[in-house]
């Protein structure tokens, strides 16, 4: 690698720029966690500007963990969540490895059913028809059933098992591994890198649905954590026409709950997940 | 002595067997995916083709309800409703807006991480430009709020403290459209430099030492190497996107927007949504949905086509 040692304005530049980027991205999370941590008080006497708290408090979360079926609500996306996705995994996975063997039959045509509902889709209102058709309407079965194959994640796993070593394949075949043996013991555990990516997809999609709970689920009790968010939020934009509702921190602190879970997960995966979106976004 | 070779049979029409042996367990494996395909990836178009040709009624359901008369009365209303240009020149502008931008910035950004030679900062900057992906559009809402609030946002006390007037981001309907596209920008750019950066690292490195040895300067080797390296990625993007230019963003624009901006935000999708469950349209909201996937197939094939002529394909 070349590396220019002495051209020390152009790397200044370079991290100048990138340090730039970097606060861009950080600053707003930054200000909405010190939001939810000020006093409300001190919030409204700042006038809004609490870059760094001077005070800290936890009132605001506090607060929100009071907020009606807030408990439940909080489960029920930790259960779409954690359930949710590993059916995803298992079915993704196990159609996935199927369509990528050379050897099955109608390979063609099972492929091309796979992959057409990648063009084309029959909208919202015809798939809430069906929905409610199926008897899911107003369950939490509705939002993991009807999302349990992404076509697009479907994919990419396939291409993945497609470019694994045929002879890792072939070796356990002529020893008499059936396919569920080969599948369980021989291919999975050379795919992490796969499962850690779709796990993560499918992971972030279920924690930050809003619309299949806005619109399969009217039950209070089995919302989701970003449906009692949005409404929270727009309670209070009615504040600037002076009602009484939750206030800028508690909002915040609502927002901080709701996003800092799935943040949480990403660096167990960041090691597999590069190598597992480069692997199947090439040629997605 | 001679050995008589036996010929191996060329492809003969007999079946066989060893091909058929694992088929059970593949048929097997695909059962739980193809039935739910079937259920809730086509029945849908199905549904979508009977509900938008007919007057559904919540009563009759989806094969009691009537014909419309004229079949095509739904799409025909559509494209002659007043709606139907503002809602398209909404999703074409933001959705181009996000494509024009968001690719060249993505692109800039995997090329100052390539270039940086500080590896704790370069990986610092990835994490945190990752990161607003994982970030669901409710919670930037929250975040918008937050910042932007004409009365207590943090941009506008700035404003207010250096030019002594404020701008209404969340209420001015040209100004809210910008920050739609800025905020789409912000989650974004991030996570679509990965591809960009891939390419990137695909680069023979030798390409950077003759150039070195030649005496280019490194911003030099960015405009003849890295850049005309990753181009037919460039390319394929773009092409990608073309296909999905009437995806303007719906989960975006629906969870951020109010009345008062309908004139510049509102697109086909979020107007979709709106006919079928706030107005209970469901076949007026059926057909449109339909129209526009079928406008975007007919796109994706299209450009699809083109790029064949660039040695690139989809599939």
């Amino acid at each position: 690698m070349v590396t220019y040692s002495k051209n020390r304005i152009y790397n200044f530049s370079v991290n100048t720029i990138l340090v730039l980027i970097g606060l861009i991205c950080f600053f707003p999370m930054l200000y909405v966690v010190s939001v939810s941590l000020t006093p409300y008080e001190e919030y409204l006497r700042q006038g809004g500007i609490v870059l760094f708290p001077t005070q800290f408090t936890f009132e605001a979360y506090r607060q929100f963990w009071k907020e009606p079926y807030i408990m439940q609500c909080f489960n029920n996306t930790v259960f779409i969540t954690v359930f949710g996705t590993m059916c995803n995994i298992f079915v993704t996975i196990l159609m996935a490895y199927a369509l990528s063997r050379k050897n099955l039959i109608f390979g063609k045509f099972f492929t091309f059913y796979c992959l057409t509902p990648l063009l084309i889709t029959g909208g919202v209102v015809p798939t809430y028809l069906i929905v409610r058709n199926t008897g899911l309407l107003n369950s939490l079965s509705a939002l993991i059933i009807p999302t349990l194959v992404s076509p697009y994640i479907l994919l990419i796993t396939r291409t993945f098992f497609a470019n694994i070593d045929a002879s890792l394949y072939e070796s356990a075949r002529i020893d008499g591994a059936g396919e569920f043996r080969i599948l369980f013991f021989i291919i999975l555990p050379v795919s992490l890198p796969i499962i850690a990516t779709i796990g993560l997809m499918y992971g972030v999609a279920h924690w930050n649905q809003y619309f299949a709970s806005l619109m399969y689920i009217s039950d209070s009790a089995k919302r989701t954590l970003q449906v009692v968010l949005r409404e929270m939020l727009n309670r209070a934009s009615s504040m600037e026409s002076d009602v009484v509702v939750p206030t800028r921190t508690l909002q915040m602190a609502g927002v901080v709950v709701s996003a800092v879970p799935i943040i949480l997960v990403y660096p167990f995966l960041q090691k597999h997940f590069t190598q597992g979106i480069m692997l199947g976004a090439i040629k997605g | 002595m001679h050995m008589p070779i036996r010929k191996i049979p060329e492809k003969s029409l007999r079946i066989q067997w060893y091909r058929l042996k694992p088929q059970g367990a593949f048929m097997l494996m695909m059962l739980p995916g193809l039935v739910f395909y079937f259920i809730y990836l086509y029945l849908p178009i199905g549904a979508a083709l009977l509900v938008s040709i007919k007057d559904y009624g919540v009563k009759s359901g989806i094969f009691n309800s009537p014909i419309a008369s004229p079949w095509y009365k739904h799409f025909k209303f559509f494209v002659q409703s007043p709606y139907f240009w503002p809602l398209l020149r909404n999703t074409m502008l933001i959705s181009m807006a996000k494509m024009l931008l968001g690719i060249p910035l993505a692109v800039a950004l995997a090329i100052l991480l390539n270039e940086c030679r500080v590896n704790k900062l370069k990986r610092a900057v990835q994490t945190l430009t990752y990161m607003p992906h994982f970030l669901s559009w409710v919670v930037i809402y929250g975040m918008c709020f937050v910042l932007f609030s004409e009365t207590n946002g943090l941009i506008n006390d700035w404003l207010r403290s250096l030019t002594g007037s404020t701008v209404p981001f969340l209420t001015n309907p040209s100004v809210f459209r910008n920050l739609i596209i800025g905020s789409d920008l912000w989650k974004s750019t991030g996570w679509s430099a990965i591809i960009y950066l891939a390419a990137i690292s695909g680069i023979d490195p030798q390409l950077y030492e003759a150039a070195y040895i030649d005496g280019a300067s490194r911003a030099k080797t960015i405009w003849h190497i890295t850049l005309p390296s990753i181009t037919n990625v460039i390319v394929l993007t773009l092409i990608l996107r073309c296909g999905t230019i009437l995806n303007a963003g719906f989960d975006q624009v629906y969870v951020m927007y109010n009345e008062g901006v309908y004139s510049t935000v509102d697109i086909i999708d979020t107007w979709v949504f709106r006919t079928g469950f706030e107005n209970f349209n469901l076949s007026l909201s059926s057909a449109v949905g339909l129209f526009k996937s079928v406008i975007s197939f007919i796109m994706i094939v299209t450009v699809n086509q083109l790029s064949r002529h660039w040695g690139e394909s989809l599939w």
